[in-house]
């Protein structure tokens, strides 16, 4: 993902000198580096400092260029967060802050580089957006639309490099839609990020069993698209959530919330990481099953014998 | 290049603490005392340093960082003509667009500060976005002393040299003054700051802030190849005795007697 994003940002910025990248001591490396070579003052690195950051963007973009901020999720958002919140949700200035290892994703750093609830503490900001793109094909969508048409502060969250692509067969990619990247009748798996691919899996078992699933990408959580929400819970027999984030503020707590709002007759299950710091290291996999988002304990829950 | 009359600026400033008094009596939220110790620098940026256009829309940028200074900006920005005096008649009121704090948006605010430690780290945005789009534009920052203690004033105050920005010039009120008490007395190794800002790459100079002229002559002779810092040494509440370093008039606002009485004593001072 960070490697799309890299490309893709290169690719735009040859086009377009409004296009200006901060970062705060991380580099997306990649093609990242290229357009630190090539436009050198459009490369800006702060060093280990975000709140300078977050307020050279602001500024940078009260004077018409279109700034990206970038580092590791947790210090883009948590350590800087009053400069996200005054410098852009309130001044609502077009500048995207980039979070690198969402969720979990840093699993053998421990929980001072875990951003678990990034998504809540990011869409709580009034004119902040939220999107969390499931594999590189949307990274690449989104980047793009992010560097061209948007014009609100927006939190991106990727996750890391080497994730597969997950969409080569979806509906259309449609900015804030939900997103099917398969369509069923009995159950429906709303996800968002790189454990969209926990919902395929989850939804190959599922239909190994006879059911019709359906998986959805929401790849915009702020602003949500209610109607496909309302869609999803209208004409399924069962809504299950998979996401890595904590169990409050994010896309599980929205989804419950439009359940009630339109009295929602289905089934409703959501599975998220703890409401925990965990002190716990291994791979990425081994730390989402130590938070019960792992394929087995959904599986189980869900009803699915092997 | 142009100059810098020091009379008319001694009388514009007699002008705009009148008017804050003025807006004192009609609205009780009110910093009055920040407002007085700055009211010299801005002054001064406004009238002396930013350069308009034909459109009569200003080249340079502005940012009071120190929010609460901003009755300052406020009443300069009408006397500009920036405001008009129905928006200064909605100071804090719910049909107005004016608040205690300078918000983004409203004709002549460059950015919507309060929180403290916002303004540099924009200014320097601002300074560095000015360059890559080829335009000579020059940016000033207001910035208070307790501000200084803020961590993200420090970034700041770190990145800009690094990139280049002689366009901005850093204008510190230091009026010796904050919340609990006096800063040299709260942080004794603080000041002084041009020390301190010179070792990370800035060009610095000491001024007194309640001398307009000497501000304009600081800045327009600096040498120009580094982001400047000024340190202004001003009073809080300066030009009425009685809110001279009384840190209750950082938020207070006169009753009427001593409106009265702050109006005599200015009024008396230009005489």
């Amino acid at each position: 993902m960070r490697n799309t994003f890299a490309d893709e940002f290169y690719a735009l910025g040859k086009e377009d000198p409004r296009l200006a990248v901060i970062v705060a001591d991380i580099s997306p490396a990649g093609s990242i580096a290229k357009f630190r070579e090539h436009f050198p003052t459009r490369f800006i690195n702060t060093g280990v400092a975000e709140q300078i950051m977050i307020g050279l963007a602001a500024g940078m973009a009260m004077r018409g260029l279109r700034p990206f901020a970038y580092t590791i999720a947790t210090f883009a958002l948590f350590r800087p967060y009053e400069f996200l919140r005054l410098d852009l949700g309130y001044q609502d200035l077009p500048v995207t802050v980039v979070g690198i290892g969402g969720g979990v994703t840093y699993s053998t750093l421990g929980g001072t580089h875990h951003a678990m609830e990034d998504i809540s503490i990011a869409a709580s900001i009034p004119n902040m957006q939220v999107v969390a793109p499931c594999d590189p094909a949307e990274t690449r969508i989104l980047t793009r639309y992010l560097a061209t048409e948007n014009r609100k502060p927006t939190y991106m969250r990727l996750n890391k490099a080497g994730e597969p692509d997950l969409t080569a067969t979806a509906e259309p990619f449609e900015l804030g839609r939900v997103r099917y990247l398969r369509r069923g009748k009995d159950t429906c798996l709303l996800a968002y990020g790189p454990i969209v691919k926990q919902a395929l899996d989850v939804a190959d078992a599922l239909e190994a069993r006879g059911e019709s699933v359906s998986v959805c990408s929401v790849h915009m959580i702020k602003p949500l698209d209610v109607e496909g929400i309302v869609e999803a819970l209208k004409t399924h027999k069962r809504v299950v959530v998979l996401e890595e984030h904590v169990p409050h503020g994010g896309l599980t707590s929205r989804v419950k919330e439009v359940a009630w709002d339109n009295r929602a007759s289905c089934e409703l299950k959501a599975f998220t990481l703890k409401d925990a710091f965990i002190h716990c290291y291994g791979s990425h996999e081994e730390l989402l099953a130590e938070h019960g988002l792992g394929f087995d304990a959904i599986a189980a829950s869900l009803g699915i014998s092997e | 290049m142009a100059s810098f009359d020091a009379g008319e600026s001694k009388r514009r400033c007699l002008e705009h603490r009148l008017r804050i008094l003025e807006i004192s009596q009609l609205v009780g939220a009110l910093h009055v005392a920040p407002a007085f110790s700055c009211l010299e620098a801005t002054d001064t940026v406004y009238n002396g340093l930013m350069r308009r256009g034909d459109d009569g829309l200003f080249r340079d940028i502005f940012i009071m960082s120190k929010g609460h200074g901003c009755m300052s900006q406020y009443v300069i920005l009408e006397a500009l003509g920036i405001l008009t005096k129905e928006q200064m008649a909605g100071y804090c009121k719910p049909y107005g667009c004016l608040g205690a704090h300078p918000d983004y948006g409203v004709a002549g605010i460059e950015a919507s500060t309060g929180s403290l430690g916002h303004g540099l780290g924009i200014a320097a945005g601002m300074g560095h976005a000015e360059r890559l789009l080829g335009r000579d534009t020059a940016v000033y920052c207001l910035i208070g002393d307790g501000e200084m203690q803020e961590g993200s004033i420090w970034e700041a105050v770190m990145m800009t040299p690094n990139l280049g920005l002689s366009n901005l010039v850093a204008i510190l009120d230091f009026n010796d003054y904050q919340g609990l008490g006096r800063t040299t007395e709260t942080h004794p190794h603080f000041m002084p700051m041009a020390e301190k800002v010179r070792s990370f790459g800035w060009e610095a100079a000491d001024v007194d802030g309640h001398d307009g002229a000497a501000i304009y002559d600081a800045i327009t002779k600096r040498r120009g190849d580094k982001p400047f810092f000024l340190t202004c040494h001003t009073i809080k509440g300066k030009g009425v005795s009685y809110m001279e370093n009384v840190p209750i008039w950082h938020y207070r606002a006169p009753n009427p007697e001593e409106y009265r009485k702050a109006v005599a004593e200015l009024k008396g001072s230009l005489a």
